[in-house]
């Protein structure tokens, strides 16, 4: 009978508060943790959370989640398959290479930048308007990588997809001379970048704790961008297009320009994550983004939950971990306690492999699935199950809900059994037996 | 009366194969029209050619005297061209409400910034939105299922969910696949009062592919009558009943008295 519990979802709001509030706990509770804490802790104490839970590598995992949460509107909203996400990490990073630093020497722009002392050449500036630039960027490049891929459908899309992903980063690793015009200073990479101007605290490379603070802000900006797309006219278009996207351009869809819709907010989110991470390692470095980010990045959204941004969001955080830290620290100290020399970080795909297909086995909708994904991957159809003779059971189970959340009606309980009897007559779809009438 | 669509001379095959041969219809403003045939006739592609779904070889469809010829399916939707499916096609886990509201999307304006900042016309706009869907749960009949999945709702329930989200268009003229498939008789009785009360009360036009003759012969005003891609005969009722061609072609020299005709 546990199957046959007719699910009534209500609106997520109150569960999208209690998530919200434990993010913002925790980040707040990180911050001055890492800020005012750690720094007074015993040696001991402060150098083991250094190992294994350093500041570079929760910026990182920030980061991760905010490409995360990007990737998660094309894939978990729109059903889109991107593999080729990274391009707009990249693109994100370059924004900032060529916004924030004194790569173009000949110019001297400066516009509320911090250009370091005594080199006031190059394009400075402010950090926050270089953070929506890239956002903007990286949405217009999504529209142009959209417009001629769109028109494929699901696995011809991630192929496609897969190619720009590596095209776009491949254009940065060459880049050094297109036709005397240097892009990207190539393989050498763009560094340094300027600091990031918090009210009138001009951050440099070590204040990780206020950069994780403002990491974390994009990230809470990118969920609530989600949450409320996610509940509008947007929102609600992305996800027919995931059920039935003839049905949705049926009901007056437009297909092509909602789905670029999705690949300019998606992408728009990866910029974000790009030019946040460019300040993170005070740089960009082509070679660093290449096709495995991209799968790292799905891996998070699968693992944390198709959709579900609370879920997406401790998938990233937990891959992120692995890859950085966790592997590396285990690794250490495996090696130490049994004298083996394992290069542990080294199987790190092996080991989210395993936890994919783990997760593919046991728990195919995520950590934390929306529950929608939930309901797909886990319970039948109702059509499917009174095809199979289920209907006196169901029939018996609105009852018993009718009679406790309705007074009583006669009428109403007369039409609940009498459809639910013609669901035997004609079951939904050609594939199960014929209908018995004729 | 003027006409909703008319669609003149359409022609559409696949490879070698001709599905719908010339084919000239009009569906009359606040009508109800009926499109019969048997198996295979093109009834279902002549369908898919007037919502945009296939782009005709030759031939022109014209919506209130609008050429929509070739125009993609959300267009003509847009239009005021609404339709059901033959096997049910509604959002599986999406809510009832949600499924009706995802039809409103063209007429709906909010855009990204506007939904992100949550303005007070964006919420406006979703209130009076959340409301006609409402509304229309509730003309239908299925206002208990507001928030259920799709997935979840009794056949029947689908059915009618399906009639609410395409009235969500406000169509000029409603298409209706094979509306009545799998229901009993009692049901298919209380569908064509269903019928009447859509003309009166939404003022639209009903285009029905059926294939149950007693629901087909009650409702229609005209009834037109496919075989292999070709249209065969055309009138009232009365006509098309006594019709030898159709009476050969579709329902077999044998059948007329077990039809129900």
């Amino acid at each position: 009978m546990a199957l046959l519990k007719p699910t009534r979802p209500g609106p997520a709001i109150a569960t999208d508060r209690k998530w919200a509030l434990s993010f913002a706990v925790g980040v707040v509770g990180i911050f001055l943790g890492y800020q005012f804490v750690v720094p007074h802790l015993p040696y001991q104490v402060a150098s083991f959370v250094d190992d294994w839970l350093p500041l570079t590598a929760l910026n990182e995992a920030s980061v991760y989640v905010i490409l995360a949460l990007g990737l998660n509107i094309v894939v978990g909203y729109a059903g889109l398959l991107d593999l080729g996400f990274v391009a707009f990490w990249a693109i994100g990073g370059y924004v900032v290479g060529w916004l924030m630093s004194g790569f173009f020497d000949s110019a001297r722009v400066n516009i509320l930048g911090h250009p370091p002392i005594g080199l006031p050449n190059g394009v400075h500036i402010s950090f926050w308007l270089v953070l929506l630039i890239a956002g903007a960027f990286c949405a217009l490049w999504g529209v142009i990588i959209g417009w001629p891929t769109l028109r494929l459908k699901s696995d011809y899309l991630a192929l496609v997809t897969l190619g720009f992903g590596e095209i776009i980063p491949q254009v940065f690793v060459n880049g050094e001379d297109i036709n005397g015009f240097n892009l990207s200073n190539g393989s050498k990479g763009i560094t340094p970048v300027d600091g990031i101007d918090l009210f009138g605290k001009l951050l440099g490379p070590f204040d990780l704790a206020f950069k994780f603070l403002i990491y974390a802000g994009i990230a809470a900006f990118v969920v609530l961008l989600s949450l409320r797309l996610r509940e509008g006219r947007l929102g609600r278009a992305w996800l027919a297009i995931r059920e039935d996207e003839l049905a949705a351009s049926m009901m007056g869809v437009p297909l092509r320009k909602t789905k670029l819709a999705a690949y300019a907010v998606g992408a728009f989110s990866g910029g974000l994550g790009g030019a946040a991470f460019a300040t993170q390692v005070n740089g960009v470095f082509a070679e660093r983004f290449n096709f495995s980010i991209s799968i790292i990045l799905l891996a998070m959204v699968v693992l944390g939950g198709m959709g579900n941004v609370w879920g997406v969001i401790i998938g990233a955080l937990v891959l992120a971990w692995i890859n950085s830290t966790g592997l590396v620290q285990f690794g250490q100290t495996f090696n130490n306690a049994f004298g083996t020399q394992i290069n542990f970080p080294s199987y790190n795909f092996l080991l989210f492999g395993i936890i994919l297909i783990l997760m593919m086995l046991f728990r195919r909708e995520g950590l934390i699935p929306e529950r929608r994904t939930k309901l797909l991957l886990r319970e039948p159809e109702r059509g499917q199950m009174t095809a199979l003779g289920a209907e006196a059971e169901l029939v018996a189970a609105e009852e018993a809900i009718h009679t406790q959340t309705d007074p009583p009606s006669e009428g109403k309980l007369a039409t609940q059994t009498d459809d639910a009897g013609m669901g035997v007559d004609a079951p939904q779809s050609g594939d199960s037996t014929e209908g018995g009438r004729s | 009366m003027t006409d909703a669509i008319r669609a003149t001379d359409i022609t559409v095959s696949f490879g070698g194969l001709v599905a719908v041969n010339a084919v000239t219809f009009t569906v009359p403003e606040r009508s109800v029209v009926s499109l019969i045939g048997p198996n295979g006739a093109g009834k279902t592609t002549f369908f898919n050619v007037l919502t945009g779904l296939y782009k005709p070889d030759s031939g022109v469809v014209e919506f209130q005297d609008r050429d929509v010829t070739g125009l993609p399916p959300h267009r003509i939707a847009e239009a005021g061209l609404a339709r059901t499916f033959q096997n049910i096609r509604l959002f599986g886990l999406m809510t009832a409400e949600e499924n009706v509201m995802v039809a409103m999307h063209s007429q709906l304006k909010a855009g990204v910034i506007a939904t992100l900042l949550r303005t007070r016309v964006q919420k406006r706009e979703e209130a009076q939105a959340r409301d006609r869907a409402r509304e229309l749960l509730d003309f239908v009949g299925i206002s208990h299922t507001r928030d259920e999945y799709a997935r979840n709702l009794s056949y029947g329930d689908q059915r009618r969910l399906e009639v609410a989200r395409a009235l969500a268009l406000q169509p000029k003229v409603l298409l209706l696949d094979e509306p009545t498939a799998g229901m009993n008789p009692q049901e298919s009785a209380r569908f064509v009062e269903f019928i009447y009360r859509l003309r009166e009360e939404r003022d639209t036009a009903v285009l029905l592919i059926e294939h149950d003759m007693s629901v087909v012969m009650r409702v229609s005003e005209r009834i037109t009558v496919l075989d292999r891609g070709e249209k065969i005969a055309e009138g009232t009722a009365e006509q098309v009943r006594s019709d030898t061609r159709v009476i050969e072609a579709y329902l077999g020299t044998g059948a007329a008295g077990s039809a129900g005709l």
